[in-house]
């Protein structure tokens, strides 16, 4: 049993005064009342220790008492999380349904892991063998697509006996026992690690492979490296979750982390419907055998909120120990700045920005430098990214959170209203846009795609900015008023963002491109753009450019071409070639 | 707990809507309150903070004529509850849930807490299938899905009382008939004159029978506006996952509710976030709108339609905006159609029912309805872009299509969008009215619709 450690004093809200508990200690986990709810220590004042409570506190009295477990806030990692749904404290849902129903009531303890389920253990150590922290022992297979390496705990180092012989064991038997010194620590295949905390990283790397996600203003204007950071800020309405949804399912990571944090309960319902059906086109299996996702949804208790993102890079972290690349997708961001700025005025702390606590910006930090590409003990490379989405109160960028998040990531994918008015999907726009990724990647871009990726990716950048500069003419005089190679720039820009830029999450051939698609999609764009400028120097007119046949192809091109048909678009180069030559033909 | 009885006659402070009671003991958070002051019915509070020596309480109507020693002060020892009941259907309730038509409370039913329990997200079940509203543009454009949460935001003097009266008399769930239907209103803040107008449509009203509503009126204490929706989506709560019936809930005005969470926010002494709503304002809208949905193993469904008038039109303000980030999509009136006397004033391009894939198509609305609707959204976009252009230009100078154009978007907003108030339009009169004025542009343009489309329905070869 725990011990009473102190009682109540003062209830408001989430957040609880208690008095006659020294022994707690900063962050540590206790139950509060007598109907056990889950609380951190978040403070301590003189004879005074403040706690924040994962629940809600409705009936809570002064004079209960709080239980101590002198444990920090911490999270179970073994085989059985992937594919499983958590709450913002790693409660399995699925077993709360099982004990609660429907409703969420308080005070319910489940463990994150099934404790009975046996999993098929195969060592590849042997006693007598040394074995430090990040080494693997053995391996099982927690789906049929990942083999999970079972770790030797951070800080731990010593040498192997009763290693157990290859089998099904469940998560808390003993599997091995290290040696360290005159003391003898039991392994299992579960470990606890407080979320607050980083693991340790052996070595950190720089930032080498783009994450490929499938889509086409990502991954050729304004791409993210594997262990880079991105954020994506957008009013309501601008697709923010449609698209963290298409980078969870297509993106080539080997596990993704989807954080639902302080957003829509049905969102998080489309997500469970729809991965188990949807195939990993890598793999071929289901794509809930690489997920696993943290749902905390708006109207769950705040504080658990607040836990949340810690919980998902937690698991990140030990996913990437083992070697695996890892996208952690938390959405969103300002919701756990609210949770943040919700008990930061509960503890009546000074608000620094717009009510928000000063220490916003310092939490921000810690959580995006959590990402990176590593090396692991055992030589091979594991990487987190972090993509981030941000909803700025009535879209406006210059808010704290949206200005505190650009400070620390390395891609801003800022999504816009009017894009989205016009349902020009994913409304990424391209004007304030960036990457600073282009450098770091460039060189795979070359070596597996094509060596002209980036000469012409800044050119369509070019081509997108020129059209702006001409729009604002546009506006004043309409485009009749504008020369013909003007009206050439402006109908490529179209072709850009039309055939290009705008993609369909719900088409079934368009949702997802491949970077050889993309490239050979972009190459046709270029193509024409540059046959029909030499023939506007010729003084063809525009506007029988513009009725050429072949441009209905173009415009169709990103449904109508299938993956495995990419050499179809060498065709349509001959098609555009072909009808540009029988014009000028029609001149002579 | 034994101490349950025991009463406090003195207040140490009172501010605003809240009074603090000093030497409390052993009262819980957020739980109810009695507040008896001779002379004047009871009143309720809650407890909304509370240490060893006080308890700070939220009184629901108000704090007028409490003085520090003339009140009995009692602590329930269980947060506010409601009776909910299947009889609740085709009452009248005030804002804290006390029938108002004359008749007494419902008797039989359970007590259930007004605050609700978060849903464990495993357990929705994703929204589908729609609610008629038989109103053209609704239905067609931003059509409402069970189990979701669609606002319309509007501005002051607009129609959009007019707009809920009609919908509460109209909707309906086509292919089931109406038994397993039921309205639940809560208005906050509603002026006496939106409420005699609601109570006489009420009256006429044929399918009152399965109507419930909860008026909490202008001149009630405006911290009772917190308690109404709650009342409202706990009978809605228990019709639809105990009796399994699909309700829609129609909350209005949620800016006064906003308002009323500000008072009591300030009157803390809270830290305040945008415009002085307090930092919790986005988790105490999610709690009402979360409310919406389906449950896996339940066959009913919450549905809600939120109303608020955005302050001075701006759709960034705090309200609209945080409601925009819960909620799925949104309905967006406008003053200019309002002008130009189209009745409803649906401004179609902002507006969007982010569910909508899920219930409209083959099996459930017709199988050219995501098209018909694509392809109209397109063909008025593109009116739009030429009324700007013959704005600098003039109309003389644009071609014979895009005059064909600005035609066919005079007509969308008159015969379309424009309806009468007793005018219900069922869903396929709506998508054969819908084709008609679509059919005004030239077939060749219309290049979101399939040719066997066009062949079925173009020009209204077989329905008319």
């Amino acid at each position: 049993m725990l011990k009473q450690v102190g009682k109540i004093i003062m209830i408001n809200g989430s957040i609880i005064h208690t008095t006659g508990a020294d022994t707690l200690s900063m962050m540590e986990i206790v139950e509060v009342g007598q109907s056990h709810l889950i609380g951190e220590v978040i403070k301590i004042i003189d004879e005074k220790v403040v706690i924040q409570v994962y629940e809600d506190t409705s009936g809570i009295k002064p004079e209960e008492p709080i239980y101590g477990t002198g444990m920090p806030l911490s999270v179970e990692l073994g085989p059985g999380l992937i594919g499983s749904i958590f709450d913002g404290i790693q409660r399995p849902l699925q077993k709360l349904w099982e004990k609660t129903g429907s409703f969420i009531q308080k005070g319910v303890q489940v463990n994150a892991l099934d404790q009975k389920r046996k999993w098929h253990f195969v060592p590849q150590k042997t006693d007598g063998d040394s074995i430090k922290s990040g080494e693997a022992i053995g391996w099982v297979w927690e789906t049929t697509s990942i083999k999970h390496f079972i770790l030797c705990p951070p800080s731990i180092e010593g040498k192997l006996e009763n290693v157990v012989a290859e089998g099904d064991y469940t998560i808390s038997q003993t599997i091995a026992k290290i040696r360290v010194g005159e003391r003898y620590h039991k392994l299992t295949m579960v470990q606890k690690w407080p979320v607050r905390i980083e693991r340790p990283i052996y070595k950190r790397q720089l930032p080498k492979s783009p994450l490929i996600t499938g889509q086409r203003v990502i991954d050729l204007l304004f791409p993210l490296a594997k262990g880079s950071t991105a954020a994506l800020p957008g009013g309501f309405g601008t697709g923010k979750t449609i698209l963290q949804h298409q980078i969870a399912k297509w993106c080539d990571a080997d596990i993704i982390i989807y954080i639902g944090c302080g957003e829509r309960g049905n969102e998080m319902t489309e997500v469970l419907v729809e991965f188990p059906e949807l195939q990993d086109p890598r793999s071929g299996r289901s794509l809930m055998e690489r997920t696993i996702l943290v749902a905390n949804t708006s109207n769950m208790p705040v504080t658990a909120r607040e836990a949340s993102i810690y919980t998902g890079i937690t698991m990140a972290e030990y996913y990437r120990d083992m070697g695996y690349d890892v996208a952690l997708l938390a959405d969103s961001t300002s919701r756990w700045a609210e949770a943040l700025r919700e008990l930061s005025g509960r503890m009546e702390e000074m608000p620094a920005e717009e009510g928000f606590p000063a220490y916003l910006a310092t939490r921000l930090a810690q959580f995006y430098e959590r990402a990176g590409v590593v090396e692991t003990v055992e030589g091979t490379k594991g990487s987190i990214s972090v993509i981030g989405a941000v909803s700025p109160p009535s879209g406006d960028f210059s808010e704290p959170v949206t200005m505190h998040t650009k400070r620390f990531i390395s891609t801003f994918w800022g999504l816009d209203k009017d894009l989205a008015n016009e349902r020009h999907y994913p409304s990424v726009n391209w004007l304030n846009s960036y990457s600073d990724n282009l450098d770091d990647i460039q060189e795979w871009w070359q070596e597996h795609v094509d060596h002209t990726w980036r000469s012409m990716r800044d050119r369509v950048v070019e081509i997108l900015s020129q059209e702006d500069e001409l729009q604002k003419i546009v506006k004043l005089v309409g485009s009749d008023a504008l020369p013909d190679n003007q009206r050439l720039v402006l109908l490529i820009a179209r072709i850009i963002r039309e055939s290009f830029l705008q993609q369909n999450a719900y088409h079934d051939i368009d949702k997802y491109a491949s970077p050889q698609k993309q490239i050979a999609m972009l190459r046709v764009i270029l193509f024409f753009y540059d046959e029909a400028k030499k023939i506007i120097k010729r003084s063809i007119p525009i506007s029988r450019i513009q009725g050429l046949a072949v441009l209905g192809d173009v415009f169709r091109m990103k449904e109508d071409i299938k993956e495995n048909q990419l050499d179809q678009f060498r065709g349509l180069e001959d098609k555009i070639y072909q009808e540009i030559t029988c014009l000028v033909e029609s001149y002579k | 707990m034994t101490l349950i009885n025991k009463e406090y006659t003195n207040l140490k402070k009172i501010l605003g809507p809240l009074i603090v009671v000093e030497g409390v003991e052993g009262a819980g958070y957020g739980e109810m309150v009695e507040i008896a002051l001779k002379g004047h019915p009871l009143r309720h509070g809650r407890v909304l903070q509370v240490d060893e020596q006080r308890a700070v309480i939220e009184v629901y109507q108000g704090t007028i004529n409490i003085a520090k020693k003339n009140c009995k002060v009692h602590f329930k020892g269980k947060p506010m509850v409601v009776r909910v009941s299947k009889e609740m259907l085709g009452r009248m309730f005030n804002g804290m849930g006390e029938p108002t038509d004359g008749m007494p409370s419902p008797m039989d039913g359970d007590q259930r807490d007004i605050n609700g329990l978060p849903l464990n997200p495993i357990c929705r079940t994703y929204p589908r299938d729609y609610i008629e509203t038989g109103i053209s543009i609704i239905d067609l454009m931003t059509t409402l899905i069970r189990g979701q949460k669609l606002p319309i935001f509007s501005g002051n003097g607009l129609p959009h009382n007019k707009l809920v009266a009609q919908i509460i008399r109209q909707a309906n769930i086509s292919e089931q008939g109406n038994e397993n239907f039921a309205i639940v209103l809560a208005a906050m803040g509603l002026k006496n004159n939106e409420a005699e107008f609601f109570k006489q449509n009420f009256e006429t009203m044929g399918a009152a029978k399965n109507v419930a509503m909860f008026l909490n009126l202008a001149d009630d204490p405006s911290i009772e506006r917190l308690v109404t929706p709650r009342v409202a989506l706990t009978a809605a709560e228990y019709l639809a996952f105990d009796l399994g019936m699909h309700v829609l809930v129609i909350l209005t005005d949620m800016a006064n509710y906003a308002e009323a969470l500000r008072e009591v926010s300030s009157a803390r002494e809270e830290v305040p976030s945008r415009k002085g709503y307090p930092g919790y304002f986005y988790s105490d809208l999610a709690s009402l709108y979360e409310r919406a949905g389906r449950i896996k193993g339940h066959k009913g469904s919450i549905t809600q339609l939120p109303i608020l008038s955005m302050p001075n039109d701006d759709i960034t303000h705090p309200i609209p905006d945080l409601t925009g980030f819960i909620t799925e999509g949104q309905i967006i009136l406008e003053r200019e159609l309002t002008v130009r006397n189209v009745y409803p004033p649906v401004n179609v391009f902002p507006s969007l029912s982010r569910l909508m894939k899920n219930g409209i198509g083959k099996g459930m609305t017709r199988d050219d309805h995501p098209a018909l609707a694509s392809q109209l959204y397109a063909a008025y976009s593109h009116v739009k872009n030429i009324r700007s252009l013959v704005q600098v230009i003039g109309e003389d100078e644009i071609s014979e299509l895009d005059k064909c154009y600005l035609h066919f978007g005079e007509i969308l907003e008159k015969k379309l969008i424009n309806q009468g108030y007793y005018e219900k339009r069922t869903m396929e009169e709506t998508l054969d009215l819908a084709w008609q004025v679509l059919s005004i542009l030239p077939e060749e343009v219309l290049n979101r619709v399939s040719r066997e489309q066009l062949e079925k329905h173009y020009g209204n070869k077989n329905s008319r």
